[in-house]
């Protein structure tokens, strides 16, 4: 017998949940670089055709999922995908769906502490007067973690605490009670801010405020499109990799989620209602602050060279110099602002992490919702330990690009095979149209049998494979050398073995020779916990035969 | 770069509408609030 009785407060509230899990810091830091990246305003046509046949599907998939495995009491990956299919291994495969939230959320907290702490000193004034270069600073000492900005010892790892136990009591909370609580107040606040900032966006002025540009510049360097990219596979690749993080599809939230949704309920329509959300916060909202604003100040050169290292980089070393531009307490609010929807774009995406563990535990175990989640915040705290403390040798980035980019990829491929082929086309579009509150077009039947699982494998062999500079022309002529970022030289480490050759620096050998250590070490403990919760999925289905439930 | 802004704007606005104006499902459904809803209760026989 279950000893989970949790259940969703209102329909707006699942909908707000749902739409806070897909929105995360990557709506406002990812899809803005990827989109200057990938041939502006072009970047938008591929976006939008991977949303509509791959990332709309995957949606219906995994709210049908969820709801189906719900009715039999099953409310995480292992066993609501063993429902679905008879073979004993999915059950296995569908630990990916809780592996993949306990390794993301043990480093994706983190940010969110950052983003908690960053808030502070925006009310502080810490960033007033502090020239460019002295933000970056402040950043770089902020994760070294030696130093102390606020006069707390170890600031970072106690904001990353603090972060984590506000994670596990909102969880303690329940669903209605927790979850759907804070989705019901931060998703308005962080839309709310966003269209603050975004305004800022539009209205920068050359020459006000000390801005280079009007913002006019960075809007048309972002959306002018640039057609000659819209061939390469690569921009495709990195289109259906950006929908992916979107809408956290491949992870077991949604399934999480949508397994406390009754099967006379609709789901189509709820599922389309969260995922546009999700992608008004992302193209609106999100598209509308980082560049705009950093091209207003810095300039087009600058920024492309800074958006080389990423979204986080410009979120925590420049904007908080460019909002103190705009005076003391404008900056102050910008910086509340900015930091506190980032913060609630985390927080609304790590608590729907913790769910499928808590469900898993509360369903075969009969653990109580609140040791299910203090199971969930301790484990967290181990895991995430790790990226804290050796940020810099590479832990954090080795967590994310395996949960966090691969493991998505993996088990939305696996499902999307499980639900068109195992489970059968048929009675799957049966589950997604049942209690529908909108006709599901019929085409979708075809996208999601034959169009989305061959773009998946697509995308996953295109990841494993990648051609050296994405030249994909090259490589499909014969001469097809494997790209750094491609998974198989991922595995084999091939960038950090040739920085390590190259390497004359005692120090800097040294340090690469440490950060080899720690990256293979990350990738032993992530297979551990992989290990770890398949012997528990192994421990359940035993109880269960003995229970006579199978 | 409006026309896509105002596209997306104007089908999330049209789904949440359509959420909002769906007509109400008989109870036992799966939401807490409205378990005491008068209108969504479902109707008992009274032919004794």
């Amino acid at each position: 017998m279950s000893a989970n009785k949790e259940s969703w407060g209102s329909r707006v509230g699942l909908i707000l949940a749902m739409a806070g899990n897909a929105v995360g810091l990557g709506n406002f830091l990812r899809f803005p670089v990827q989109a200057v990246q990938n041939g502006g305003g072009a970047f938008i046509i591929p976006y939008l055709v991977c949303f509509l046949v791959m990332g709309i599907p995957l949606l219906w998939i995994e709210w049908s999922m969820g709801r189906f495995g719900g009715r039999y009491g099953n409310h995480s990956t292992p066993y609501i995908v063993d429902t679905m299919g008879k073979h004993r291994l999915w059950k296995y495969i569908g630990v990916f769906g809780i592996w993949t939230n306990i390794a993301v959320a043990s480093y994706y907290c983190y940010i969110e502490s950052w983003t908690l702490s960053y808030v502070f000193h925006s009310i502080m004034g810490t960033f007033n007067g502090l020239d460019q270069n002295g933000v970056a600073t402040f950043f770089d000492t902020y994760v070294s973690i030696g130093e102390s900005t606020m006069g707390i010892p170890y600031e970072a790892v106690f904001f990353y605490i603090l972060c984590l136990l506000l994670n596990t009591w909102i969880l303690s909370k329940g669903l209605s009670g927790g979850v759907e609580r804070v989705a019901k107040v931060g998703m308005p606040l962080l839309i709310l801010f966003g269209m603050f900032l975004a305004y800022k966006g539009f209205t920068i002025k050359a020459g006000e405020a000390g801005a280079a540009f009007d913002s006019a510049v960075g809007l048309n360097f972002l959306w002018t499109p640039d057609y000659s990219q819209l061939w390469s596979p690569t921009v495709w690749l990195a289109a259906a990799g950006q929908i992916f993080f979107t809408l956290s599809v491949g992870m077991g939230t949604i399934h999480c989620y949508a397994s406390y949704v009754r099967s006379k309920d609709d789901i189509a329509l709820n599922a389309m209602s969260a995922g546009w959300m999700n992608e008004f916060v992302e193209v609106v909202l999100g598209a509308s602050i980082l560049i705009p604003i950093s091209i207003g100040y810095l300039g087009i050169d600058r920024v492309t060279e800074l958006v080389q290292q990423g979204g986080l980089g410009l979120a925590f070393k420049t904007l908080p110099y460019l909002f103190a531009q705009w005076g003391e307490v404008l900056g102050a609010i910008a910086g509340v602002m900015w930091f506190g929807l980032l913060f609630f774009a985390g927080i609304t995406s790590s608590l729907a992490m913790g769910t499928p563990w808590m469900g898993f535990l509360q369903d075969e175990f009969q653990w109580k919702r609140k040791s299910a989640a203090w199971s969930f915040g301790l484990i967290v705290l181990v895991l995430g330990m790790p990226t804290v403390l050796f940020f810099h040798y590479g832990v954090f980035d080795e967590y994310d690009y395996w949960a966090g980019t691969v493991s998505l990829v993996v088990f939305a491929l696996a499902e999307t095979i499980l639900f068109a082929w195992v489970f059968g086309m048929g009675r799957g579009w049966r589950e997604i149209t049942a209690g529908a509150d909108i006709k599901v077009p019929g085409i979708y039947k075809f996208i999601i049998k034959f169009v989305t699982p061959l773009l998946l494998l697509w995308v996953f062999i295109g990841s494993l494979v990648t051609p050296k500079g994405g030249d994909w022309a090259k490589a499909f002529a014969g001469d097809w050398v494997l790209d750094d970022s491609s998974i198989i030289n991922k595995i084999k480490n091939t960038s950090l073995k040739r920085q390590l050759a190259e390497a004359t620096d005692p120090a800097m050998i040294e340090h690469l020779q440490e950060t080899l250590f720690f990256v293979n070490a990350s990738r032993i403990l992530l297979v551990a916990v992989f290990l770890g919760i398949a012997g528990l999925v192994y421990i359940a289905y035993k109880k269960r035969v003995r229970e006579g439930r199978i | 770069m409006l026309g896509t802004m105002l596209l997306v704007t104007g089908i999330t606005i049209y789904f949440f509408v359509r959420v909002l104006s769906a007509p109400p499902k008989p109870e036992p459904d799966s939401y807490l609030d409205n378990d005491d809803d008068p209108d969504r209760q479902v109707k008992r026989r009274t032919d004794t």
